[in-house]
Formats: structure tokens, C-alpha cells, sequence
């Protein structure tokens, strides 16, 4: 077939692309051939807008065992064990089939950890919708729940965390991203890296079909009015067939079968061969009339390219194939040798032991194209919101407003059509600031949680950028976690215009500096971009997972209120920042000014005080304060117990709703026994951390002294209707 | 006690039920799906899960799976059973116990803690708790809500086969306490010889105060000899 314009455009490939493949093969290519490159030099493999400024991201340190570049980031949280973790985006997918989207978004990120050699022990979720008004967002959001739930629920890991998030900006491209962690002995980690020549290459699990052809680079472009015609891109998910593969990997992984392992996600057969054999600096020749099929006819560019789910590739050492061989037939999976390495550098693909495609590896790894495209900065702007002319309103009223609304209201809804409990070693569960997830067997931890702040990304990336990790940091602080890594999910619109660009490159930089000053690297993420339609592209969503160790767990920290009459302190300095805040935009609908700012030293000593607060035990409750300010905290805090606040208001309050709804960072409330009020003083002040005493917990009522008072359980009334509602 | 686990392919909560076994004393083994002969064991529990993905309906393949056999045979011989979720679900395809799980009446899986009550408390599973206690107990599940044909639901109540039912945390059996639209709020029944038992509570998500809380363990300790 001849390769014309129409068919380079149709793979996604430029103009100029096409020539540096010409170059680069010193030929035309087959269709075979350039359906490969489309698959491996789309934005979503190559990582060829991103790469320039990713590789400034802080990836090391003393507890990172493996960085950005495998399958999955990998820390050390001591003893023989590891902690793997990995999230991705399957936002494209996910928009034009919301259940089989999100399904195997979770199982694409499942795939990444236990092809590592972990076992999965927690399942996060981020995920975006438009405006809850918006024609499509109620059949997005229940077919995204449901789809995360069947996938999760069946294979048995529990999902424990997430944030689900409503703004217009996702009208027409929402986000899915999932999170997955594991836990793998440090000995027994496995990597993508081919070595040895004439090794046998594997084709482990379910049969190859013809979903998910060019599913990458699906994702690798804009949505137009043509968006339903790309269902077929989307891939179909079996839980079922994935629960089987990851035990008999497990299985597997037991001895030194396993040279190397790979799974087959974005562009299958392609990206895992590829990617297997360029990091071994080998060749890698693959039989495409052994693959497994599940239609008949498929032809070589059809296998090479299908995303069929639930498949991995495996090298094998000599000898190993019948004891490999047994384990997948016990599971009920096809084994079947497809190639072998080779000294050639090259891919090359027969069919009936005719050539039906050669292409030199690094033209398609190392060789591929990478841009360092025009980007501009966003200025900081300097406009103000006016408050003398808002029409006034009430703190009672307000806060009724916020907690009601679709962003704020509780998530619970959701959440109990989650599986949080299986595997018996979850702690925490969804709702508190992070989940705490034991270690089988072991006296150890992890907590884990997710955050974005698109408003504030949108605002100034730079600022939301360094915002999204402290904020996340302080979560985990929050459940008595020393936060070790982070991983990153970068959803941003078309990296083209100079004006998205800017937002990418200025949000890393905000994630970098902030990741450096407090010690937490980024060992593993993924980059999507052409999040939007039709040129309106979503506000710049980058989404931090982190992971943070307690050594010993031997309670579980939470921001629910314990007691009657225990004292309430605010760490950190409350300024009264109300630009960008949910207060505004809930009340006014005003999205205007500058978010507010970070300030790294005040954020780390506050975080690190209030750590060891909850190490000593003196402290009953722990929540950071986040979008909604303090006193959405103070409610969230209520809400669900037997205990409200009785708050004084401090004098000399110029504008109480500035104080009550301000966003400003790096601050945390403490619910503290009276008799340990003293030693927590001592503390805070020793190490020269702010800190106001704001009142206490009541029974029964949430109260600001001469302002307002309200029964707890109107509020929780409140702050879970919304749902039933819609 | 000697105790089996049969594992299916996609069960999920046999690690979960084994470490429970285990920390109650069970000499406990796996038995995979495939076996077709059964350890000597006092009590054999079919675990949670998604056997076989619940493809064609939940339970119905493993209700015809190789080890199935064996577990009748065994229940037929008296051998204790026990069902949880997707394990109650394989008893009903097996006939071992009565009745069937329908999808929740709110067409959604469901995962809380629930309260339910100990209705027979004079049986092997039950001794040690008290009659009419109230626990707190996990459910995950899709398919809970049992529905069986009015003979049998005399006969369950007749014969004091029911074992528990959801309730309030103030011990109320009622419409509003019932999480997945079970008849009479049951949650779990026994069969007529009392040796097997099916629910769809998962007590082995219950057996430690840092995860949960411990209101699962009086059941084991009730087989315990």
C-alpha cells in the first residue's frame, strides 16, 4: 500500500515526522512500519513535549529505589519491603466510554505494579467531571464509578482514596486517573530491561482482538464532534482474566524464572517490545502468526497495534519455558512463545517466517522526535476582588452553601460502591485526609492520597504547582505519615499552543520547587495532554499521589472530633486570603485574583511539628486546612461525630469572612486534651511554630460565638444530600 | 481444627478468611479449584469473591466446579460449611442451601459496615455469641438481597434456621435498616442440619480492632473444639 498524505495525517504523524522516519529508515515504510512509529511517536508513548521539562523534576533520594522510567516508581520504606506506585490518566477513553474507560484505566495501572513485582494492596482514584448542570456529567460520573468500582471490586484490591471534582472546564473532556500501590520485597523487583541474546520471548494471558487499535494515539489528540466515531479505540476490560495474570505472574515471580517483564498497555505489542529490548540495547524478532487471536484475519498491523487489556510480555531465562508454561495453564492463560532476542538492534516482525516489517530500535526509542515548543509565562495578576461591593452574607448561610454543594458535599455516595475493605489490612478509609494501609502481617504503614487544585493551577501555574505537592504533603502528615514520594498525573490541553505550554512548564516548576525543599521526589507519573475539544482546552490539572510511612501503627490518626471540651489550635497564620477560593466561587461566582501563596519553610516546619505532635500522642484529631478554609475544616471535622465547636471569634477581626473561608496555606487544626495542652505549647513554641487557640469541641453544636449556632447533624444532613438530589 | 479454603479462580477474600482461620488456632489449607479430593478438614469455607468473574450469574460455575463435589459430599457427611458472599452464593447453585441472591435493590455493589443481629445463637456457628446481640459488620457485595419461596421461608423461621438478620445499631429489624433489599432483612440462614452456613456479613474483615473491630471472632470461636 502506498503511504499518501491522508494516511500519514490519519496516524497522527506530521509532515516533518514522516520525513525524519524516511530519514531514519533510509526508506519509505510499510503501513506496518508506520503504523509503529504513530504508535511509538505519539504523544502519549514518546513523551515528546514533556520530556525537556520532566527531567528537571527532583527523582532522587535516599528511599527511591527505582525513579521515573519503568513501569513504576519504587521506595524504600526499610526493613525487606518496597513500595511501588504508579498513577495514569485515561481521561479520553474514559469520555467517550465512561464504564470501559475507567475499568481499564484501573487496569492498566494494576498491570504497571504487579508487572513489577508487587503485590497491589490499594486502589486511588482522581477524577473530573464538568459542571454537575451539564447534559453529560451524570451518565459520565455514573458510568466512571462504576467502571472503577467492577474493575477494582472483582480483582479484590480496595480502593480506598480519591477525590471527585465538578468544573465546567470538563464539560466536554473529563479526567480519570488512577493510582495504584504495591508492595514487593526488595530482592524480588522486577524490570522491563531485556538481557541475553536468543532468550525466549513470552505472550502471556488474554487473546489479542481488535479493540484499542491506535488507542494511543486517540489519546494523543483533541476531541472534535467526530469524538463517538473513536469508541472503537477505547479497549474492553475482564477483571476476571486480570485477577488470573497478576496471580500467576505472582506465581511466577517466585523464583528466577523472569529476566524481564513488561505489560502490553498504551500501544500493546508495540510499546512493550520496543521498550523491553531498546533498554537492553538487543534486537527482539516477534512471530505475529503465534499470537494468540481472538477474531480471525488479523493482520500483523492489527496485533501490533491492538490495546487489548489483560496481556504482558515476558523474557524468560533458558529452560524456563515448561515451569513458566504450567503456571499460566494452572491459571487457564495462553503461554505461547512469540520471538526471541536478537544482536541486531532492530524490531523485526514475520509472519509465517516472512518479514513483514524491520525497523531500527532506537529510531523508534531513543531517535524519536522531541520538541522544546514555545512557551510563555502567565504573569501574576494583580486584580483584587472588591469586597465592599459584594452583596453580604451570612457565615451560617455561606457555609450551609459550600457544604451543600456538589464539590463539598460528601463523597460517600461514591465511595460505598468501593471495595475498601478487602485484602483486611485497610486502616483508613476514604473520607479522612489519607488512607492507612498496613502491611500484611507487619507492624508498618503507608498512608496514601490524592490532590489537585485546578483553580489555583489555572490562577497561576506556578504557585498551583507548588501548592498541589504541599498539599499533599500535609494530608499525609495529617495521619501521622512521614510523606516519602509522589507520584504525578499531568493533565494539561494541547501542548501546541504557547499558552498551555506555559501553564505545563510553570506548574513543574512550582511541583519541583516545592518537592525539593521538602524531600519528596516524584518517582513515577504520566504526562496527558490534548485534554480539551475543539481548541477549549481544561484548566491545567496536574494530580499528586503521594505515599508517606508510619513506622508503627498502632492507632489510626483522623480529623474526626474525639471528645467534649478539648481545646481546638490553628497552626499556621490565618491572613484571610479569599482570591480563588471555593468561597468566592460557591457564593459569588467569582474565579478572579492571585491563589494563595506557599511559603516552603513555614509549610515543612508546620508539617513536621505537627508530626511529631501525633507521634508523642498528644493529640486527638488532625486536619489540614484546605479549599473552604477553616471553617469548612472545623465542620468536616464535626460532621459524622458527636462533638461541634464553640469557636471565639479573635478580637480586632476586621472582616470575619476573610478569616473564616480564607484559603491560606500550610495551616492545621488539632483537636488536644487539656491536660496535654501544655506539653503541645511547649512544642510549638520551642520550635517557633504560629499557632492560635480558637476554642473548643461542644457536644452537639457547631457554634461561632454571636454569629452562629447549628446541630451537627443539620450539617451532616446537609452535607449529604446533594447526591440524592441529582 | 483442621480447616480448607477452596480457592476459585477469582475468589478474592480467601486470604483474608485463611489469615482469620489462622489467628484463631485453624490448621487451615488451600485447596484449589482444580483438587479433586478434599484434606480431612472439620470445617470447609467457600470464600468471597468473584469466582469464575460471576460470569452467567454469580456462583453459577463454581456451583459446577471439579472440588464442588467434594464439598457436597463432605456436607452431606455432616462436615461443617461455611458461605461468605460469593461462597453463600456458590451454596444456593450447589442446593446446599435454599434460596437465592438477587442484585441489591439499589442496582449498586455496596461496601459498609452494617449492624445485624444473631438470631439462633444455639448452633455450632453461634454458640458464642449471645441471642439477639447486635454486631457491627462488614458487607461487599453486588448480588445480597435473598429471596426464597414461602415454604422455605416457614420452614427457615419454623425451624430457627435464620441466623442473622440486618438490623439498626438498636438492634431494629426493619425496611430501613436493610442495605440490599433482603427478604425479612436475612442475612444469613443455616441449612436444615444446621452444619451449613451461608451469609453474606464478611466476619473475617472483623477480627482485629486496628482494621475494624473484632465482633467476627466469636464465630470462629464458636467452631473451635
Amino acid at each position: 500500500m502506498k503511504i499518501t498524505n491522508q494516511l500519514i495525517e490519519k496516524h497522527g504523524l506530521k509532515p516533518e515526522e514522516y520525513s525524519t522516519i524516511k530519514k531514519l529508515l533510509k526508506r519509505e515504510p510499510n503501513l506496518l512500519e508506520l503504523g509503529i512509529f504513530s504508535a511509538m511517536w505519539n504523544e502519549h508513548c514518546s513523551y515528546k513535549s514533556s520530556r525537556k521539562h520532566l527531567k528537571n523534576l527532583p527523582t532522587k533520594g535516599k528511599k527511591v529505589i527505582q525513579g521515573p522510567g519503568e513501569n513504576a516508581g519504587v521506595i524504600d520504606i526499610g526493613d525487606d519491603d518496597a513500595i511501588i506506585f504508579k498513577i495514569e490518566s485515561h481521561n479520553h477513553p474514559s469520555y467517550i466510554e465512561p464504564y470501559q474507560g475507567a475499568a481499564t484505566g484501573v487496569g492498566g495501572i494494576l498491570r504497571d505494579v504487579f508487572t513489577m513485582g508487587a503485590r497491589p494492596i490499594a486502589l486511588l482514584n482522581s477524577i473530573h467531571f464538568g459542571s454537575p448542570s451539564h447534559f453529560k456529567t451524570k451518565s459520565l460520573l455514573n458510568g466512571v464509578v462504576s467502571g472503577i468500582g467492577g474493575y477494582g471490586n472483582c480483582i479484590g484490591i480496595p480502593t480506598v482514596a480519591g477525590e471527585t471534582k465538578f468544573n465546567s472546564t470538563y464539560n466536554e473532556n473529563i479526567l480519570v486517573n488512577a493510582m495504584a500501590v504495591g508492595h514487593a520485597k526488595k530482592d524480588k523487583i522486577f524490570y522491563s530491561k531485556a538481557k541475553g541474546l536468543n532468550k525466549s520471548v513470552v505472550y502471556v494471558g488474554s487473546k489479542t482482538g481488535r479493540d484499542g487499535i491506535h488507542g494511543a494515539s486517540m489519546a494523543s489528540a483533541e476531541f472534535d464532534e467526530n469524538s463517538e466515531d473513536k469508541k472503537p479505540t477505547v479497549q474492553v476490560g475482564d477483571p476476571f482474566t486480570e485477577k488470573l495474570l497478576m496471580e500467576a505472574c505472582l506465581e511466577l515471580m517466585k523464583d528466577k524464572s523472569i529476566i524481564s517483564i513488561q505489560d502490553m498497555g498504551a500501544a500493546g505489542l508495540t510499546s512493550s517490545s520496543v521498550e523491553m529490548a531498546s533498554k537492553g540495547e538487543l534486537g527482539i524478532e516477534l512471530h505475529l502468526d503465534k499470537v494468540p487471536c481472538r477474531e480471525e484475519n488479523m493482520t500483523p498491523y492489527e496485533m501490533m497495534l491492538s490495546e487489548s487489556q489483560e496481556r504482558m510480555l515476558i523474557i524468560l531465562e533458558d529452560g524456563k519455558e515448561k515451569h513458566a508454561n504450567e503456571i499460566f495453564k494452572k491459571w487457564d492463560l495462553d503461554f505461547v512463545v512469540i520471538g526471541r532476542t536478537t544482536n541486531t538492534n532492530k524490531l523485526t516482525l514475520k509472519y509465517n517466517n516472512k518479514i513483514e516489517g524491520e525497523i531500527p530500535l532506537d529510531a523508534l526509542a531513543s531517535k524519536a522526535p522531541i520538541y522544546d515548543r514555545k512557551w510563555v509565562k502567565k504573569k501574576l495578576t494583580k486584580n483584587k476582588v472588591d469586597f465592599k461591593k459584594l452583596k453580604k452574607v451570612k457565615i451560617e448561610d455561606a457555609l450551609i452553601k459550600i457544604l451543600s454543594s456538589a464539590n463539598h458535599s460528601d463523597k460517600n455516595w461514591i465511595t460505598s460502591q468501593y471495595d475498601q475493605m478487602v485484602m483486611c489490612d485497610t486502616a483508613q478509609k476514604s473520607g479522612a485526609d489519607a488512607a492507612i494501609i498496613r502491611i500484611h502481617n507487619k507492624e508498618k504503614a503507608i498512608a496514601v492520597t490524592v490532590d489537585s487544585s485546578s483553580n489555583y493551577c489555572k490562577a497561576h501555574p506556578l504557585t498551583g504547582g507548588k501548592q498541589i505537592v504541599c498539599e499533599n504533603w500535609r494530608n499525609l502528615i495529617s495521619v501521622g505519615a512521614k510523606p516519602i514520594a509522589i507520584t504525578n498525573c499531568l493533565n494539561f490541553g494541547n501542548p501546541e499552543n504557547p499558552k498551555i505550554m506555559g501553564e505545563f512548564a510553570e506548574c513543574l516548576i512550582g511541583i519541583k520547587e516545592s518537592c525539593e525543599f521538602l524531600n519528596f521526589p516524584v518517582v513515577s507519573g504520566n504526562v496527558s495532554f490534548y485534554n480539551g475539544t475543539n481548541k477549549k482546552n481544561i484548566s491545567p490539572t496536574p494530580v499528586i499521589g503521594g505515599v508517606g510511612l508510619i513506622q508503627k501503627l498502632k492507632k489510626t490518626m483522623d480529623h474526626k472530633f474525639k471528645k467534649d471540651d478539648s481545646i481546638i489550635i490553628v497552626i499556621g497564620k490565618t491572613f484571610g486570603h479569599l482570591e480563588q477560593s471555593v468561597f468566592l466561587e460557591e457564593i459569588y461566582s467569582i474565579l478572579d485574583g492571585q491563589p494563595p501563596e506557599i511559603n516552603l519553610i513555614n509549610e515543612k516546619n508546620n508539617g513536621e511539628n505537627v508530626l511529631e505532635i501525633i507521634n508523642k500522642n498528644l493529640v486527638n484529631a488532625v486536619h489540614d486546612i484546605s479549599t473552604g478554609g477553616l471553617l469548612v475544616a472545623l465542620a468536616e471535622m464535626s460532621m459524622g461525630t458527636n462533638y461541634g465547636v464553640k469557636i471565639n471569634k479573635p478580637k480586632n477581626l476586621t472582616n470575619s469572612l476573610k478569616y473564616f473561608f480564607g484559603e491560606d496555606q500550610g495551616r492545621y487544626i488539632l483537636e488536644i486534651d487539656k491536660e496535654n495542652f501544655e506539653k503541645v505549647e511547649k512544642i510549638l513554641k520551642n520550635n517557633n511554630i504560629f499557632y492560635e487557640n480558637i476554642g473548643s469541641t461542644q457536644k452537639d453544636y457547631f457554634e461561632i460565638d454571636k454569629e452562629m449556632r447549628i446541630d451537627i447533624k443539620e450539617l451532616y444532613k446537609i452535607n449529604n444530600q446533594w447526591y440524592n438530589n441529582y | 481444627m483442621n480447616s480448607s479454603v477452596i480457592v476459585f479462580p477469582g475468589s478474592n477474600c480467601d486470604r483474608d478468611i485463611a489469615t482469620a482461620l489462622e489467628k484463631m488456632q485453624f490448621k487451615n489449607q488451600m485447596v484449589w479449584h482444580k483438587e479433586t479430593k478434599l484434606p480431612k478438614s472439620d470445617l470447609i469455607v467457600v470464600p468471597g469473591g468473584f469466582s469464575y468473574g460471576d460470569y452467567l450469574r454469580s456462583g453459577a460455575i463454581a456451583g459446577k466446579s471439579l472440588i464442588i463435589n467434594e464439598v457436597i459430599k463432605a456436607a452431606n457427611e455432616g462436615c461443617l460449611i461455611l458461605g461468605i458472599c460469593n461462597g453463600f452464593q456458590i451454596l444456593t447453585e450447589t442446593g446446599l442451601l435454599k434460596g437465592v441472591l438477587l442484585r441489591n435493590k439499589n442496582l449498586k455493589f455496596i461496601n459498609k459496615d452494617i449492624n445485624i443481629k444473631v438470631i439462633n445463637s444455639d448452633t455450632k456457628f453461634s454458640n458464642k455469641y449471645k441471642k439477639n446481640q447486635i454486631l457491627k459488620i462488614n458487607i461487599a457485595h453486588n448480588e445480597g438481597n435473598y429471596f426464597t419461596n414461602s415454604d422455605h421461608l416457614n420452614e427457615l423461621k419454623n425451624e430457627n434456621l435464620i441466623a442473622f438478620k440486618y438490623c439498626d445499631k438498636d438492634g431494629n429489624v426493619n425496611e430501613s435498616a436493610n442495605p440490599n433489599g433482603s427478604l425479612e432483612n436475612i442475612a444469613g440462614i443455616f441449612n436444615s442440619k444446621k452444619n451449613i452456613l451461608g451469609m453474606m456479613p464478611h466476619p473475617e474483615r472483623m477480627v482485629d480492632n486496628l482494621i475494624s473491630n473484632t465482633d467476627g471472632i466469636n464465630l470462629f470461636s464458636s467452631l473451635l473444639k
